[in-house]
């Protein structure tokens, strides 16, 4: 990947964190922790590393994502935006009565969303069908999921760990985002989900570990993962919760609550500076 | 009287349908038992065992489902509809997913097996999800029907099958099924019975009974609990002045509940709900649990003189 390109990757990326603090303030809940964490996964996924068509959003033979932890959906509706399938002004109708962006991912309703998430270690599962669904329908598609770290607590996860490494589902990447927080505090307090490597391994994935904010090495990952035969891809990523507003990173107390306008104005003088630095 | 399991027939309509329509099957280790190995054995390569692991099947159920290749996924009723409730109902009901989940070893007449393998909940819980399609069929004929039904329409559907062998009571080219209308099969005006599942056939038989009690009853099959025909209900309702209802699941939440919910806002008369009380089952013959529990035709006659009663103290 050349440094314009990255660059241009890191400036969306940068703009979804904006969006999802717009989002998260219009609303006055959501969840920006793990939102702003993902921001550059979402960012190369949609796009360098998707095959999708904003103009056909339902196009079969397109590359599918599912967000597994449904929670950050801000960013998921933000990067969907930024690439055209929804218009960015609904963004701040996020949760509201009268808006089609629901609290968590409706696959019905909201145009690019590729599969309903919201309840913890379901949308793994669902991306395991849908890369099965390619091997039998013999489409080379590719599927990807995000799921959090918190949400490998969700005994699912394994049971859908198993269903990819048997059917050989090397059309599936699976993210973790590795934050070390979940709403009660840090994983390893909560209950343990660690090592979250070698559990993959041990079922037999193709394992990779990453910084989650580092693009070359996510862009490096996925090309790894798109080589690789009859395993799954999981590419565990070191993140930051809250990454890119200073009093947000970290802070298990900013999983699912909404800045006050004092919060939204520094958090978005910081963001807009960050994105300003990239200019 | 032949006898089939609807668990064969489920197997066997999976296969017969097979080169019709494009699906797959998923199980999770239970191919033997809920009859799935016959579709497998048809067709290995559109078969999927999921392992003892229902919940990540109903989800990568509703995943294949979203590609557009609708699935029948299958298991036990408790393992089904109890164990992976959350996963049809969030991963296949709410974004109302082409998911067709056959759910065999329904009820009491699981038998031996006892009280952790008796689904008697699972009517109420599947009914209870918005857009699911709950299917009951009666005998191995309506099982055929009922599946062919359910690849023919878009959304998710529950259909519901017994372990034990069973009369067969109807011939496929002459059964007037149709998904959501229930089928009147006695004509009489003094009581009608609303039966679902295995319960039609003792319904026939308890109609019997209670003609010979000069007590003329209605029987009516609803193979589809839901939507349920309430036009047809309420017109039985209205034009009997007594109702029974009869399902071989717990009388809270069911088939008998759903009846009920209809009629108190379209003609309510007396209704007498048979099914299994607020209790669990155990072991034993299958039959043997059927008369301890409370739903055979005996039983059947017995709430529909009741309900003669109460409509004659009104």
């Amino acid at each position: 990947m050349d440094k314009q390109r990255k660059n241009e990757l890191a400036r969306i990326a940068a703009q979804i964190r904006l969006d999802i603090i717009e989002e998260v303030y219009s609303a006055h809940s959501g969840h920006p922790g793990g939102s702003l964490s993902i921001a550059e996964i979402l960012s190369y996924l949609y796009f360098e590393a998707m095959r999708v068509d904003p103009q056909n959003p339902r196009w079969a033979d397109r590359d599918r994502f599912v967000l597994s932890k449904g929670h950050t959906s801000p960013a998921l509706y933000a990067v969907l935006a930024e690439r055209g399938f929804l218009p960015k002004e609904d963004l701040p109708t996020f949760r509201s009565s009268s808006s089609y962006l629901q609290g968590h991912p409706d696959m019905k309703h909201t145009p690019g969303v590729d599969m309903t998430t919201g309840s913890l270690g379901l949308g793994i599962s669902a991306a395991c069908g849908m890369a099965l669904s390619a091997k039998y329908n013999k489409k080379d598609f590719r599927v990807y999921a995000v799921c959090g770290d918190g949400e490998m607590e969700e005994g699912q996860v394994w049971e859908a760990a198993m269903f990819a490494a048997h059917y050989k589902l090397d059309n599936l990447t699976v993210f973790v985002d590795w934050n070390g927080l979940q709403i009660d505090g840090k994983i390893t307090d909560v209950m343990n989900p660690t090592p979250i490597d070698k559990k993959f391994e041990a079922f037999g994935w193709h394992v990779q570990l990453i910084d989650a904010q580092d693009l070359d090495q996510i862009h490096e990952a996925v090309e790894n993962a798109r080589k690789e035969t009859a395993r799954p891809s999981v590419i565990v990523c070191r993140s930051t919760k809250g990454k890119g507003v200073s009093y947000m990173e970290n802070q298990a107390s900013w999983h699912g609550a909404a800045p006050n306008a004092e919060q939204y104005e520094q958090a978005m003088a910081e963001l807009k500076a960050a994105l300003a630095a990239l200019n | 009287m032949e006898k089939i399991a609807m668990r064969d027939a489920y197997g066997k309509a999976l296969a017969e349908l097979g080169n019709a329509y494009d699906f797959v099957v998923m199980d999770a280790d239970l191919s033997g038992a809920t009859k799935t190995a016959t579709f497998k054995k048809a067709f290995p390569d559109r078969f999927f065992d999921c392992g003892i692991a229902e919940g990540n099947m109903m989800s990568a159920a509703a995943g294949i489902a979203s590609t557009g290749t609708p699935v029948f996924a299958s298991s036990f009723a408790m393992f089904a509809a109890g164990r992976a409730f959350e996963q049809i109902r969030n991963s296949i009901g709410y974004p109302h997913l082409n998911v067709k989940i056959a759910a065999t070893h329904a009820g009491i007449t699981v038998g031996e097996d006892g009280a952790t393998h008796q689904c008697n909940e699972d009517i109420a819980v599947m009914r209870v999800i918005p857009g699911m399609t709950v299917l009951s069929p009666a005998d191995a004929t309506e099982v055929f029907l009922c599946v062919k039904a359910a690849l023919e329409m878009d959304g998710p559907v529950y259909i519901r099958l017994s372990r034990m062998a069973s009369p067969v009571l109807f011939e496929r080219d002459t059964h007037p099924f149709e998904l959501g209308k229930g089928i009147t099969l006695r004509e009489g005006n003094d009581v009608a019975i609303a039966a679902t599942g295995l319960m039609v056939w003792e319904a026939l038989q308890a109609a019997e009974t209670l003609a010979e009690k000069g007590i003329n009853a209605r029987v009516i099959d609803i193979h589809t609990v839901k939507p349920l025909d309430e036009e047809l209900l309420a017109k039985a309702a209205c034009e009997c002045g007594a109702v029974v209802t009869a399902e071989e699941h717990s009388r809270i939440g069911g088939f008998g509940a759903a009846v009920c919910e209809s009629l108190a806002s379209s003609c309510p008369v007396p209704v007498v709900r048979v099914g299994i009380n607020d209790t669990f089952g155990k072991s034993g013959k299958a039959e043997e649990l059927m008369a301890q529990f409370g739903v055979t035709a005996a039983h059947i006659v017995a709430a529909a003189e009741k309900a003669v009663a109460m409509k004659a103290a009104k």
